[in-house]
């Protein structure tokens, strides 16, 4: 028992565990206060997402942009950039996918193709924007991430607006079949749950993500600029080329988990008043799996387990979905602050032995 | 346009700015003591559902006129909670200042959208309070053509927004508390090797922040919407914090900022009113704040100086 | 009686760190009127026994006495009330704030029933305070705008501002130059004489003998012994200092020069506020030669290594190696045109210090053939390599999997020096390459960068320790203001003088004007 506290106290490796016990617990002890059965609540969650084949379908569904924008915001980490605009990326994402998937009309194999590519592109370019902008003139990419996901928010609103919008609908047209991610068979097998090749595009983007950054000479290059970006200039490495760089494939990560929204989920793009939060959610996947490829994978699995089933507890046991806005937001909490979780251990080995002593 | 349009423009631009001028000013508190926040528009989402709440309750209560004001302070309580989590997690615990920022708007609005629930039966917004803020007249001063309709004939919480302004301009720059508030935010380890505490500080400022941002929150609740759901605030913050930076962290620059911004939405408004909006697409006015932002950011339109420790966590003892 | 006239009395102070024993049961006595020297070498635990006794710092064990009282000094607060003061090495001065602001904060003058600070009488008092002490320092003006010698009369301000007796100058000579570290040393004088007591930490051995009245040295986080400055000798203290003899000076054959290597003709280079930084640098290296280029920090070094290494750009003017035109080219191909660089700044420039010895030792050769198999890296022959590297140059490492940052200070120095000067390079230029070290270390990488030259590679030295540059240059050109003011042969020439040429007081006779 000791070693164990004392592996959490000097190992950072655990953190991510005792975080999220914790924050299961901080839910927990809040529908407790409501009045409602935590345990009866977090049951029907798994129910809700093991129970049957559509929900499973369905909930893997969730999980698939949560680990594009975690992949997004981890591998800019990497380079030593935080960037907040997955969220922007990844409206641009799926603007640019739904331009191509209403306006253009192609064989399905050049098609969706070229929806996802170009998608990829428009979020890839969202994100050089703050890149460009910390490597010509310094500027802190936090803020202009920030600010560049409402100026996306506001944009899209307007292309599709003055360009994409079917009438008397709020939303675009329908993109063509021919453009569409789906994949039938397997949605079929699902109970009609919408599945899309979105989920193994993002699992090889995993892949891609540890190859390209431990393997490749450019992977290399991106983590000495992430790590010491003095040092990396004085190497003989091209910095300002490499945050660009960066920022273009977290960008075009992001931007992808917008493309398979549209083109295997909704089909059109809607006029929306406010985030989705995926980018966001992004972030808490990134930081819970610690910027390492199979982090993120498990981080995307568990908050796109936890919102899916977020539903089927105001099913199951009547407690309000946005509790899990509160479990994540504390799991993130605890890991972006692992000095709490030492110190609630030392409070409680520390009375543990009080204890002893009397 | 005539005079008389004028004057309502001004108006509704007051109307808007208020919120963000006050949420401004405690971003600027924060980030002066050297801790960025991001989660202004959290914190304003405790104020405004906290304000709509308890708003509601002392009207129910009978509290009749007084109700709003209830709403306000509730608002400034719910406010410093959240930005009290803020604190112990930056300050306290060194936790990188924008994901907690990040953590503050997540959990502000699950949380706030859970206790809705809870309270009103499963709906996902407030009942509607009827005891808001009505729009005060100044004697005198509001017959001034235009500028009286349009600055004079305002809610309440405009003149406290606008007095606040000069409370926190002073605080700054002409107090003791002010000058120790700004060191702290600029060189921490100067601060403290001649004895300030530097974390008290800024816990000091963080949590002044919260109260700030809480009580802008709370105006849009206690003005325009009179109740609370999910989209009542959206963006403001964001806004607010867009307002810091191009105010330069300076609170009457935050002021005409946060003013500019405000003009430019009832502009849109207004705009729409004379069917101009095929020229200029509301959505373009929407963007402004964050567009400025980024190019006085760039130093297309002035610098614009962060202070110089801001987003280091502070260890004392450690220098 | 002797007891009457002690100010400060640490007895017995033992201070740990995780690991290590910063002070172990030390004793100091500082008397009153006195300059009181505090030797040691970096991390000897000089600066720990200051931080104790300033507040900043809990002792575990030990007893403090101010004035024959015990106290306890449980912050800086404390201190500052029990008349203790502290200047600072690295300045403690908020930038964007006025002279004055800076000297009052935290016990700011108050008016309008504390509801605002009085700044007119602020001003008064800090104008009247800076003309009493001679120290002449503007009130109003920004720290910004003054210079690092008024900086530190700034930061003495602020001791006598909270009526400090006892001040304790931390490193004060390190960052100014030879004139300026006079007008100090009679500003001390000054207030010794007008009843202050001072404390001076140091590894310098000229300034104690210069202005201390007794000193104390301390070594490994004991105090070795405390004596009278009169009658000892540099080398008596060198060697309680270091713990075993040491020789002040370093053995090395005559140079054997060859043909002109680095030429930099007029060189022409802005600097970080758009000045220019050098403005028509000149000089020649050639091979088998150690050029030292000494001078006061700030006077275009930085910009001139910089410049020769491509990471600044050239405004005008050439560099030239081996009469190929560098100037304007990328680091990349500087380096591959055969110039190395130790950094002056290991942790920040030279190393990543979260990748492991492994990675950076191919920090600028990764993209070569040898390593890199058609954009994938080679680990198994980049580990190879780091091997024959770590045990070449004799770095301390447990494995070359190992952080960097868990490497001391003298190992991740010679890791560097391995990378660069297993590059081959026909150049290489030393930037401070012994700053922070303990003398083993020094003296490892002095004999490393003699044994290059003695290869009959070029060696540019860049050192703001004038010991150093007189220690090993062959030949030595002075820099001030972004000029090469003069060169002189480290034999014919003593401190006093270069350190005039290092302000330009004095051009020898036969400089590069006249040549």
């Amino acid at each position: 028992m000791n070693k164990l506290i004392r592996a959490f106290t000097k190992d950072s490796a655990l953190v991510p565990l005792v975080a999220i016990v914790l924050g299961l617990i901080v839910g927990a002890i809040i529908m407790l206060i409501g009045g409602y059965d935590p345990i009866l609540a977090y049951r029907s969650l798994l129910e809700t997402v093991f129970g049957n084949r559509y929900d499973f379908g369905e909930t893997l569904t969730a999980i698939t942009p949560i680990l594009f924008t975690g992949l997004s915001v981890a591998f800019a980490f990497r380079t030593g950039l935080f960037n907040i605009g997955a969220e922007g990326q990844y409206i641009m994402g799926m603007t640019g996918a739904t331009i191509i998937g209403v306006t253009v009309h192609l064989p399905w194999y050049i098609h969706a193709p070229l929806a996802v590519v170009v998608g990829a592109i428009c979020g890839g370019i969202w994100g050089m924007i703050a890149g460009y902008l910390k490597a010509a003139r310094g500027v802190n990419e936090v803020i202009t991430t920030i600010m560049l996901n409402w100026i996306a928010l506001h944009l899209a609103n307007y292309l599709v607006n003055r360009f994409l919008l079917e009438p008397g609908k709020g939303r675009s047209y329908m993109v063509d079949d021919s453009a569409s991610a789906t994949i039938g068979w397997l949605s079929r097998f699902m109970d009609d749950a919408r599945m899309h090749w979105g989920m193994f595009f993002a699992l090889l983007c995993v892949i891609f993500f540890y190859a390209f950054l431990w393997r490749t000479k450019q992977g290399f290059e991106l983590r000495v600029v992430g790590s010491n970006a003095d040092a990396a200039a004085y190497a003989g490495i091209n910095v300002n080329s490499g945050v660009v760089k960066a920022m273009f494939i977290s960008g075009a990560l992001a931007g992808l988990a917008g493309v398979f929204q549209v083109l295997g989920v909704f089909h059109n793009q809607v006029i929306a008043a406010s985030h989705t939060g995926h980018g966001f959610d992004g972030i808490a996947v990134a930081l819970l799996g610690g910027n390492t490829p199979l982090g993120v994978l498990l981080g995307a699995i568990l908050f796109g387990t936890l919102s899916y089933g977020a539903a089927g507890m105001s099913f199951g046991a009547d407690v309000p979905p946005e509790i899990i806005r509160i479990v994540i937001g504390s799991v993130i909490f605890f890991v972006a602050a692992p000095g709490i979780i030492r110190w609630l251990l030392k409070r409680v080995s520390g009375k543990k032995r009080k204890e002893e002593a009397i | 346009m005539d005079a008389a349009t004028i004057g309502h423009m001004l108006n509704t631009a007051f109307v808007f700015s208020t919120a963000l001028i006050l949420a401004a000013l405690g971003g600027i508190l924060s980030e002066r003591s050297g801790v960025v926040n991001i989660g202004l528009e959290g914190l304003m989402t405790a104020g405004a559902f906290a304000a709509a709440v308890a708003a509601f309750k002392a009207q129910e209560a009978g509290y009749g006129a007084a109700s709003p004001w209830i709403g306000v302070i509730a608002g400034a309580i719910f406010g410093l909670l959240f930005s009290l989590i803020h604190a112990v997690a930056t300050i306290t615990f060194r936790a990188d200042q924008v994901v907690s920022g990040i953590v503050i708007n997540f959990i502000a609005g699950g949380s706030t959208l859970y206790l809705v629930k809870l309270l009103f039966s499963g709906s996902g917004e407030t009942s509607l309070v009827n005891e808001v803020f009505h729009k005060v007249k100044i004697p005198l001063l509001s017959d001034i053509p235009i500028i009286g309709d349009g600055i004079f004939n305002a809610y309440p919480t405009t003149y406290l927004a606008l007095i606040l302004v000069g409370v926190i301009y002073y605080m700054l720059y002409k107090t003791a508390f002010g000058l120790r508030l700004r060191s702290v935010g600029e060189h921490p380890s100067a601060a403290d090797t001649v004895g300030i505490k530097v974390l008290r500080m800024r816990y000091a400022a963080v949590l002044m922040s919260g109260i700030l941002a809480g009580i802008g929150g709370a105006t849009i609740a206690m003005t325009t919407t009179g109740s609370f759901s999910h989209n009542t605030i959206s963006g403001q913050g964001f806004i607010a914090l867009a307002a810091v930076i191009f105010g330069k962290w300076n609170p009457l620059g935050a002021m005409g900022a946060a003013l500019f911004f405000g003009f430019a939405q009832s502009i849109n408004n207004v705009l729409q009113l004379f069917d101009f909006s095929s020229h200029i697409p509301p959505e373009f006015i929407y963007m402004l704040p964050y567009v400025l932002t980024i190019l006085v950011l760039v130093g297309a339109v002035g610098r614009s100086k962060a202070p110089g420790a801001l987003g280091e966590p502070y260890f004392p003892g450690k220098r | 009686m002797e007891q009457a006239n002690t100010v400060v009395e640490m007895r017995n102070i033992t201070k740990r760190f995780p690991g290590i024993v910063a002070n172990d049961s030390v004793n100091f006595k500082l008397r009153k009127g006195e300059i009181h020297a505090l030797l040691g070498e970096n991390g000897a635990g000089k600066s720990t026994m200051m931080n104790v006794l300033f507040g900043l710092y809990q002792p575990e064990e030990g007893e403090i006495f101010v004035n024959g009282q015990q106290v306890v000094i449980d912050g800086p607060n404390k201190a500052i009330k029990l008349g203790i003061g502290m200047v600072h090495q690295h300045f403690k001065l908020v930038h964007p704030f006025t002279v004055t602001e800076n000297i009052i904060l935290g016990s700011e003058p108050k008016k309008w029933l504390g509801l605002a600070v009085d700044k007119k009488m602020a001003y008064e008092k800090v104008g009247n305070l800076s003309h009493q002490y001679g120290l002449n320092v503007d009130p109003y003006a920004k720290i910004d705008e003054i210079s690092v010698g008024m900086q530190q009369r700034v930061e003495i301000l602020k001791t006598l501002y909270r009526g400090a007796d006892i001040l304790i100058f931390d490193e004060p000579t390190a960052v100014l130059t030879p004139q300026e570290i006079s007008e100090l040393l009679v500003i001390m004088r000054n207030l010794v004489n007008q009843g202050k007591s001072i404390i001076l930490i140091t590894h310098k051995l000229k300034e104690i003998m210069a202005i201390a009245d007794s000193v104390t040295i301390v070594r490994r986080g004991k105090v070795i012994d405390s004596l009278p400055v009169a009658g000892t000798s540099p080398n008596q203290l060198a060697e309680k200092m270091v713990g075993r003899e040491v020789s002040l000076k370093l053995d090395k054959k005559d140079a054997v020069l060859g043909e002109p290597i680095l030429e930099v003709d007029n060189l022409v280079v802005k600097g970080r506020q758009g000045l220019n930084a050098l403005n028509g640098t000149n000089f020649t290296l050639r091979r088998g030669e150690i050029l030292g280029i000494a001078g006061v920090e700030g006077n275009g070094q930085s910009e001139l290594i910089e410049a020769l290494t491509g990471l600044r750009p050239v405004a005008d003017g050439s560099i030239k190696i081996s009469g190929e035109e560098i100037a304007g080219k990328k680091p990349r191909q500087i380096s591959e045109a055969g110039i190395s660089l130790i950094p002056e700044d290991r942790h920040k420039h030279g190393l990543v210090l979260d990748f492991p010895v492994r990675e950076n030792m191919v920090l600028e050769t990764y993209y070569q053939p040898q390593f890199n198999k058609k954009g994938f890296l080679d680990f198994n022959e980049i580990a190879t390599h780091a091997e024959r590297l770590v045990k070449d140059f004799d770095v301390r490492t447990p494995s070359i999997m190992t952080d960097a940052r868990a490497l001391s200070g003298g190992n991740q120095q010679k890791a560097i020096i391995a990378r660069e000067v297993d590059k081959n390079p026909d150049v290489l230029i030393a930037a401070q390459p012994t700053r922070g070290l303990d003398v083993g270390a020094i003296e490892f990488i002095h004999k490393r960068l003699v044994e290059q030259r003695n290869m009959g590679k070029a060696v540019l030295l860049v050192s703001y320790e004038l010991e150093e540059i007189l220690q090993l240059s062959d030949r030595i050109a002075v820099i001030y203001e972004g000029r090469i003011v003069g060169e002189v042969k480290p034999s014919e020439t003593n401190d006093q003088e270069l350190g005039l040429m290092m302000t330009d007081y004095k051009r020898p006779q036969g400089g590069p004007e006249s040549e």
